[in-house]
This record gives structure tokens, sequence and C-alpha cells, in this order.
């Protein structure tokens, strides 16, 4: 885990680089070295990350700053989960952490240590898609398809919590994921779909 | 965002020794707040110490009230048994506010420390008094229809968003708080603070622009209580997953016709949420009818000022005041 002193090394160190910097209008190589440099720091400042995503358990490193949604984007490769607003206003980041649903654009990943994730590419079991779904192929809950994982992971949890038991109810409690293309009506129905087929989620 | 020391603590002692080694750590709860601010450059803490292991989620209640742990999720203090039964009027402006996911996600705790805030405040390119002292407000003559009406100062016009702190603030919540110095205990009414000279300072908690003192608030007491009626309603710009433009809390007690204790409160009016003491007072004893209401409702506005586009809040707060109210009344 870092401590203080190596952060306010790591401090002292870009501040070195950036002199450096200011040197090198003259100097490529000098340039080279601050770069480098950079990397370095960086370097300093991972922190080890355990966590579980899809049933998988994965052992990283990665800095504070990094959200889970940018871990499980750009590390782990999983482009299910959307970048939208990155401000947590639209939902398109929607995942399950230990069955909870929560916006992962502001989460840091680190604060995630030891947790359970699940993305949209954990949904289908092997080739059979999740009830959800084929709800949302059935309804055509989408158009553009942007927000659709995001919607899909968190019409789960709105049936699992027990808040889709009525058209109203259900745009109540899916307001955090918004639809440009205006498919909420469809979206509605594929999650009534879902509650009334009482499948286990 | 510019990257930071993180640290994870396990108790409510090494968080605060922890916080007192670095002026610029931050503890961080759910982060739906903080970690928004981090990515806008609005706040830049060298150090973040995680207390989300603390032990303090437990919602516990006896015959004097129920005490809600600091970190209790925003959701699970929504869906808690006690709190539906005993004070549904906290749930429902729960409910009210953010989204399921964000709920999911932000504690009690976290959402009181939530900064009190407008798009001046987050946009950096823009003055802001509360971000940056003496930079000058940008919202008293600029985009104002969401601010404050009630309270302001020439420094800030800013509003506290939450719903839940509204609810709070009418059922006499109490704040517990743990410091270096030992624990005490604040009203949570004072909890929060106007703008005054000093903007920066959103509640009893703040040292300065984005600073915190080395406390940490371990939980909220609600006294018990015996009402059977009450409403939350907030008006918004959409119908939902919105700020308020003006919300209103009301909690009754009424024996036959007549009111014989109540508690209101405003949000989406004030720097802090506001509580409405003159009105409780005005209405206990009198019969629950639209003229009382009416009454009430003109009271509740009174020294209400806008500042242009805002102006609107004044004439919708008090349809807002007298519109719970009934809703309150008819609770069966």
């Amino acid at each position: 885990m870092p401590t203080q002193n190596k952060n306010e090394s790591r401090r002292d160190f870009l501040k070195k680089s950036t002199a450096l910097a200011a040197l090198t209008i003259a100097s490529p190589v000098l340039t080279k070295a601050g770069e480098n440099d950079e990397k370095i720091a960086a370097l300093f400042e991972q922190m080890p990350l355990r966590l579980e995503v899809n049933g998988v358990a994965h052992a990283l490193s990665v800095e504070p700053r990094v959200t889970l949604l940018d871990l499980l984007r750009e590390q782990l490769h999983l482009m299910g989960t959307k970048k939208g607003c990155d401000h947590g206003q639209c939902g398109a980041c929607t995942v399950h952490v230990d069955g909870k649903r929560i916006n992962s654009c502001l989460s840091l990943a680190v604060m995630n240590e030891g947790k359970k994730i699940t993305t949209i590419e954990g949904l289908a079991n092997g080739d059979k898609l999740h009830p959800m779904q084929e709800a949302f192929i059935k309804h055509d809950g989408f158009q553009c398809g942007y927000c659709t994982p995001g919607q899909i992971m968190s019409a789960v949890c709105c049936v699992k919590e027990g808040h889709a038991n009525n058209a109203e109810e259900i745009r109540e409690f899916m307001s955090g994921n918004i639809c440009r293309c205006g498919a909420y009506p469809n979206i509605v129905d594929a999650i009534m779909e879902v509650k009334k087929g009482g499948q286990s989620l | 965002m510019i990257n930071f020391d993180y640290i994870r603590t396990s108790t409510a002692k090494a968080a605060v020794e922890a916080k007192a080694k670095s002026a610029s750590s931050q503890f961080i709860a759910g982060g739906t707040n903080l970690v928004d601010l981090m990515k806008k450059g609005v706040t830049s803490p060298e150090k973040l110490i995680d207390i989300n292991s603390l032990p303090l989620k437990q919602i516990t209640a006896d015959a004097k009230g129920v005490l809600i742990g600091a970190l209790a999720l925003n959701s699970e203090v929504a869906e808690n048994a006690i709190i539906k039964t005993k004070y549904p009027l906290l749930a429902q402006a729960i409910n009210a506010g953010a989204s399921a996911q964000l709920r999911n996600m932000a504690t009690v705790g976290g959402n009181m420390m939530q900064r009190t805030r407008c798009s001046y405040f987050y946009d950096i390119t823009m003055p802001c008094n509360k971000r940056e002292p003496g930079s000058g407000c940008g919202a008293l003559q600029g985009q104002n229809r969401m601010h404050a009406v009630f309270g302001t100062s020439e420094k800030c016009i800013a509003v506290h968003p939450s719903d839940m702190c509204v609810a709070l603030a009418a059922l006499d919540a109490t704040v517990h708080i743990t410091g270096a110095k030992g624990d005490r205990k604040i009203l949570f009414t004072d909890f929060h603070r106007l703008p005054g000279d000093t903007p920066e300072l959103d509640n009893n908690l703040s040292t300065g622009p984005g600073g915190q003192k080395g406390e940490l608030i371990t939980g909220i007491h609600i006294p018990a209580n015996s009402f059977t009626k009450f409403h939350y309603l907030k008006i918004r710009d959409r119908s939902s997953y919105a700020f308020a433009l003006v919300s209103v809390a009301v909690a009754l007690e009424i024996s036959g016709n007549t009111i014989t204790n109540a508690k209101l409160a405003m949000g989406g009016v004030a720097h802090k949420p506001w509580r409405l003491s003159a009105v409780e007072k005005f209405v206990t004893g009198k019969t629950a009818t639209k003229e009382t209401f009416a009454a009430a409702a003109n009271m509740a506005m009174e020294g209400a000022a806008g500042f242009g586009q805002n102006n609107f809040k004044i004439k919708m707060g008090k349809a807002a005041v007298a519109e719970a109210l009934l809703q309150a009344s008819q609770k069966i």
C-alpha cells in the first residue's frame, strides 16, 4: 500500500520532471527523459487489487484514481459496460457489485477489493441468454443500443429488489438509466414480462 | 483526475488518526459526490481514507428512537422495516432522491457531507466563492433558477440538494460525531450552515474549500415519534431523478380534526435544509382545513427573496407547503 511519504516523493519527482521539461525546448533527449520519469512515477503509485469479475478471480495492479468502469473496459477489456456521461447521470455504466446495482463510473476500482462484480458479459449462461436479455429482444427494448447493457443490468436488480410491481414503479426505479432513443415503453414492457414470468434471476 | 494516495481503515479511531496526519486528506464512503468533484477538478485531496470497512452500518431501534449508522446505505435505510413502519417520511424522502444505483452507493453520512453546490461551483472556469473564496458569485446575476430564496448572502446562493436531510431536519434528528477529542452530538438542524461570509463552509465539519475537520460522523439518531400522517412532496423538472426545485417534508399528528403536533422542513430553498418552526407552532391546535394550510403556506414563504430566474420558487413554495400539508393530513 502506498504511503504518504511515497506520494510526497512522487510529487517532488514530478516537479523535478516539470523543471526538466521546461529546459527541453532545445533538447529532445530531455523530453524523452521526462516522459520516462512520468511512467516510472506512475508505477510507484499502483496498488494491488483483488476482485472477481463474472466468476473469474483477478489479481491486478491499479492507480487509486482508476474507476471500476475504466478498469473493466481498459484493463479487463470487458467493453459491454458503457461509458456514457461518466458522472453518474445516465446509468450506461451500471454493473452489479455483490448483487447490488451501482454506477461503476463513480466507484473507484480500489474500493471494490474482494467484491464480486457482474457485468453484462456475465449475465448469459453460455449461449443461453438471461431472461431479461430475451425480454429486451422480444419487446424491442432498444434502438441504438448504447444504454442497453446498463438498462438490462439495472432491470435485473429492479425485479430482484421487488421494485417491478407495476409500470409506474418500474419507471421510478429505472429512472437512473437514460435512453436518448426513447425506448422506455418497450423497456417497461420487457421488465413487466420478466417480473410476471417469475423466473429465478 | 489528479492521482492521490489511498488507504483503508477498519476502525473509527484509525480513520480519525489517519485524517490527523494529512490536512489535505478526505474520508471516502460511497464517493458518489466526491469522486465526481475530483473528476471535475473541483477538489483534489492528496489522500483518500476509505471508511467503508468501519462497523457503522447498523440500524438499531429502542423505545427512545432509532440510531442509523453513518455507513448505512441510502437504499438500506429506505428498505429497512423499522424505518418504513416508524419513520416512513424518511424512507419516502430517500426514495425521492437520486437513482436506485446511487442510493445503493451513497451512505447516510456521505449524503449529509455532499457539497452544497450549484453549476458555478462545478465549473472551475467560473467564479465561485464556495470553491475559491473571494472569486465572486456567478449565480447572483447569472443562471440562478435552481438557487436559494432563504438565508442567502451576497457571497453564495447555492442550495443543499439532499432530500434525506430535509426529512431528518423535520424529524428532530441528532448527529453523532467522533474525533480525536472524543465524541459529541449536535442537532441535525445545526449541522449544515448558511453561507454568510464563509460559503466555503457547508457544515460544521468544514474547514475551508473542500477541507474537513478530523471528525467523523458515526450515526444519526431520530427520536421516537407518533406521527401517523406524513408526506414528502418533491417538485422537479422531470418526474424522477432530478434535484428538487422545491420540496416539503411534513409529519403531523391529528386528533379528531385538530392538529396536535407538526413538523415541517423544506428543501431546494436554502443553503441548508430549511426547518419551518414558526409554521409548526402556527398550525398546532388548529383544525386541519385548507384554510389553515393556505395560511401556513403564506407564513412559510414570508421573507423569501428571489434573484430573478428563481422568483417562481416563492409562489411554488407556497403551493407546495399547502399541498404537502393536505396530502399528509389525508394519509390514512
